[in-house]
């Protein structure tokens, strides 16, 4: 259990100061800024308290948004998130999760990249919808919510594959 | 009771989610309103110092190009002084004496602005929304309201202020809203970024008995009280007259590039708070 609030806090750190340093800096074709930062919230232990994770989430949120200056728009989508979470989870591994307490990396490669672009094009569609904050530019929105997501998704599972700790 | 408690407990998930949601949605509709007070932003201890530590080392990456901005504003202020003497000259060469007599009874007034030199530790224009954070802050005299430029146009406006450090509303933010008007005349209009291109901004409300045509040059009107007049902003790059055919809307190419910005001057205005007072019960009554 100690082990675990370790890694997730060292987790936590990198993952952040990756997102605020490297990937806010992207602006790939000049305003795609991947937010790989989400990752943190896929892989959080699926086995922990809901409240708590729930809470954690708007924690992480909180952080980007006061390094970003944009309110309260990570923490919305990140609690969104994490409420979604046990949702997708159980539609995409089935039932069983919940008795056999998978971790991300026990999944097949398929249902691991079905997990993670649902759960990042939510987040996705709620953080950009609260950014822009305009019903008329509703193709724009979906625009950046695509675009940013492709990004997002891919460096996601590179650092999945990369950092996953069942090394075969 | 005990049925209230029991529903607690059982939607206590669902309940904390949509309150802690609530909360950030409280947030994010203060952000989009101008200068609503708002309690998460980048002016303060940790993500100031920590914007800080890393903008020194960045810094020396950016180093030629600041050098570069310096010599061209250091080589146009030459110009400019110049110019200014060598009028003062010919006028003198003409009629001296009618020229003693003005400088006797005219007193040039100081300026009521001062310009404070910033280095910039933060700066974004990706997000529909664009702060900038700046490494002075309460006690370097930095207030709310104050205007930020570069030696080539409008930055932005000082937003939150703590003791070192001071958050900047960018012009490439929605609710970013400033007065400007044609270099070549005073018809004005309303400049404001639409969230797209960071290098285009739009100017509306322009009445359309103004003589317009791609390449004029918009500059500041000076009816803000946040910036001087005369600062330059752009140049047109297209215009159109609006559905009702009585106004222009104007896309402005930036004099600045807003994706690299290093040093900024801040501009306080001694007398912001006089004509605020001026001001304010005509706000009130409308």
């Amino acid at each position: 259990m100690k082990n675990n609030i370790v890694i997730n806090s060292l987790r936590f750190l990198s993952l952040l100061i990756a997102q605020i340093f490297i990937f806010n800096n992207l602006n790939v074709f000049g305003y795609i800024n991947p937010l790989p930062y989400v990752l943190f919230l896929l892989v959080f232990p699926f086995t922990a308290n809901r409240s708590l994770f729930i809470f954690i989430a708007f924690l992480t949120g909180l952080t980007m948004d006061m390094f970003g200056n944009s309110g309260g728009i990570h923490a919305a989508a990140c609690l969104v998130l994490a409420y979604v979470r046990p949702l997708v989870l159980r539609a995409t591994y089935g039932v069983s999760y919940e008795y056999n307490s998978v971790k991300l990396s026990k999944g097949s490669f398929y249902e691991r990249i079905v997990f993670i672009s649902i759960l990042v094009l939510v987040h996705h569609l709620v953080f950009f919808s609260l950014e822009v904050f305009n019903v008329s530019s509703i193709l724009y929105i979906l625009k950046k919510t695509l675009l940013t997501s492709v990004g997002t998704i891919i460096f996601c599972v590179l650092f999945n594959i990369l950092f996953s700790t069942s090394r075969e | 009771m005990q049925q209230i408690i029991n529903f607690l407990i059982r939607y206590k998930n669902f309940l904390l989610f949509a309150f802690l949601l609530f909360l950030s949605l409280i947030f994010t509709i203060q952000a989009h309103s101008f200068h609503k007070s708002k309690f998460i932003n980048s002016a303060n201890f940790l993500s100031g110092g920590v914007y800080e530590s890393v903008s020194g080392i960045q810094e020396y990456f950016h180093l030629k190009t600041y050098n570069r901005q310096l010599l061209e504003e250091n080589a146009r202020l030459r110009e400019n002084a110049k110019d200014n003497t060598s009028s003062i000259f010919e006028m003198a060469a003409i009629d001296f004496d009618t020229l003693t007599a003005l400088s006797s009874t005219i007193i040039l007034p100081e300026s009521q602005f001062h310009f404070i030199p910033s280095q910039v530790i933060h700066n974004s224009y990706a997000k529909a929304n664009n702060f900038l954070t700046l490494k002075v802050g309460a006690k370097d005299s930095i207030a709310r309201d104050m205007g930020v430029i570069t030696s080539k146009g409008i930055v932005g406006v000082i937003d939150h202020v703590s003791k070192n450090y001071s958050t900047v509303i960018s012009i490439l933010n929605t609710s970013f809203l400033t007065n400007a008007k044609l270099k070549a005349s005073d018809h004005f209009g309303t400049l404001l970024w639409d969230g797209k291109d960071p290098n285009l901004m739009q100017l509306v409300d322009m009445q359309q008995q103004a003589q317009i045509k791609v390449g004029d040059t918009i500059e500041t009107s000076g009816q803000s009280a946040i910036f001087p007049k005369g600062i330059p902003i752009g140049t047109i790059a297209s215009f159109e007259l609006e559905e009702s055919k009585n106004f222009y809307i104007i896309s402005v190419q930036l004099f600045n590039d807003m994706t690299n910005i290093g040093h900024v001057y801040v501009v306080q205005n001694e007398d912001l708070d006089e004509i605020k007072a001026v001001e304010a019960p005509r706000d009130n009554e409308e």
